[in-house]
């Protein structure tokens, strides 16, 4: 079988920033992402997600080393001053990396 | 007591008591989405018996009423509140703007009274909804060559609040009484139940911001009950110069006294992100919802009559 290691990119933060965000990464070269409503608590305090103000998602995206970087820059840059937000990395190993 | 009102309170004690009770998202998000519905459908159906000579007047006194009040907040913001200059924007947005879910409890109150009212008045949402954003981002940002109105205006007509309320405006205009008959067993007959429901979990919600009230002092607290009473004089006034019912004006009074917590918080967000907000959210869902629902509604409704007898 064709395996292969991506990055394994995940963005946590308020809902309120979806479609500027997926504009930033689709912009930056993912080629797809994932979207899940959650809910927690951080530095910012308690994101209960009840409602449109305390709501927050997570993003998913499996891309490269090369766009994984160039995201996690440019995300940190432009909103970790002023939103709640937290970005991490994995490795994965995907089946098929040409999709990705 | 209004037993929607005791939904109220009985969410904020249960909040207050730390119980685990929360509606799922998705429900809260159907709730709101079946009462702005709603409220345009009721509305779409009078509009569809007034010509545009009424409409056309009363509208632009509405538009420039909602530039007018978030111009009249952010200096007292500014200097009395001494806030930055960003979070005084977006309070004076939250406030020149209006809250659905009020507007929802003075039309429930007028129904329980049988006060009459123009129905059409659930235009005067729409139109009160969008200007104080439009201020709020100017005054926070300054009219620069950079700023995105393209994105500002996505956001502001098609938030989630402002395009269900035109989606039934239009569609209670077109169908007319007979044509919302046959869904009136949602929209009309359990509008009620379903607004009860709506503040179970807005007592949830504004449990949640009582906490934030010590840290931000009593200026945000004096300035949360007496900017929606200041408003309220205005908006009885504008009601009364439009020749508005008493109830009409009470209704207009309470759009005036009400504070966003749906549309303005998330234009705020994406256009101002350097305001804090959590201030703004304290004071419109931690003091003034809660005002304007217990003693706010029925006191516009006693000031408009008494003020409308004098002129009358």
């Amino acid at each position: 079988m064709n395996k292969s290691m991506q990055q394994l990119l995940t963005i946590i933060t308020e809902s309120v920033l979806e479609t500027s965000l997926i504009k930033d990464i689709e912009r930056l070269g993912a080629k797809g992402h994932t979207i899940m409503d959650v809910r927690g608590k951080g530095s910012k305090g308690l994101r209960s997600g009840g409602w449109d103000a305390s709501a927050n998602i997570r993003i998913e995206v499996i891309c490269g080393d090369t766009v994984a970087e160039s995201i996690s820059t440019y995300l940190q840059e432009k909103y970790y001053n002023d939103y709640a937000m937290v970005i991490y990395t994995s490795e994965v190993s995907v089946l098929r990396p040409e999709k990705f | 007591m209004d037993p929607i009102i005791l939904f109220f309170l009985f969410g904020v004690l249960a909040g207050i008591a730390r119980s685990p009770l929360r509606l799922p998202s998705q429900i809260y998000d159907f709730i709101t989405l079946v009462l702005l519905v709603a409220i345009g459908l009721k509305g779409g159906v009078e509009l569809s018996k007034l010509p545009f000579s009424t409409l056309l007047p009363q509208s632009a006194a509405i538009i420039l009423m909602g530039f007018l009040l978030p111009l009249a907040a952010y200096p007292v913001l500014l200097s009395l509140g001494k806030f930055q200059r960003a979070d005084a924007a977006s309070i004076a947005a939250h406030y020149g703007s209006v809250s659905v879910g009020t507007f929802a409890v003075a039309i429930a109150y007028m129904g329980a009274n049988n006060i009459a009212y123009e129905e059409h008045v659930a235009l005067f949402v729409v139109l009160l909804e969008i200007p104080a954003i439009l201020v709020g981002i100017v005054l926070a940002k300054g009219l620069t060559k950079d700023t995105q109105w393209g994105k500002i205006a996505n956001e502001v007509f098609l938030g989630k609040g402002v395009i269900l309320l035109v989606g039934g405006l239009l569609i209670g205009w077109i169908s007319g009484p007979e044509g919302v008959e046959s869904i009136a067993p949602l929209f009309v007959d359990l509008f009620k139940g379903v607004l009860a429901l709506f503040l179970l979990e807005m007592g949830l919600i504004t449990s949640t911001h009582l906490g934030s009230l010590k840290r931000y002092g009593v200026f945000l607290i004096c300035f949360g009950i007496t900017a929606p009473l200041v408003f309220s004089i205005v908006g009885i006034f504008v009601g009364l110069a439009l020749d508005l019912s008493v109830g009409g004006t009470a209704i207009l009074a309470t759009l005036a006294a009400s504070a966003s917590y749906i549309a303005v918080p998330a234009a705020m967000r994406i256009s101002v992100p350097e305001a804090n907000p959590t201030l703004s959210l304290t004071a419109s869902l931690g003091i003034t919802f809660p005002f304007n629902i217990v003693i706010g509604i029925p006191l516009y409704y006693y000031l408009s009559t008494y003020i409308y007898g004098i002129f009358n």
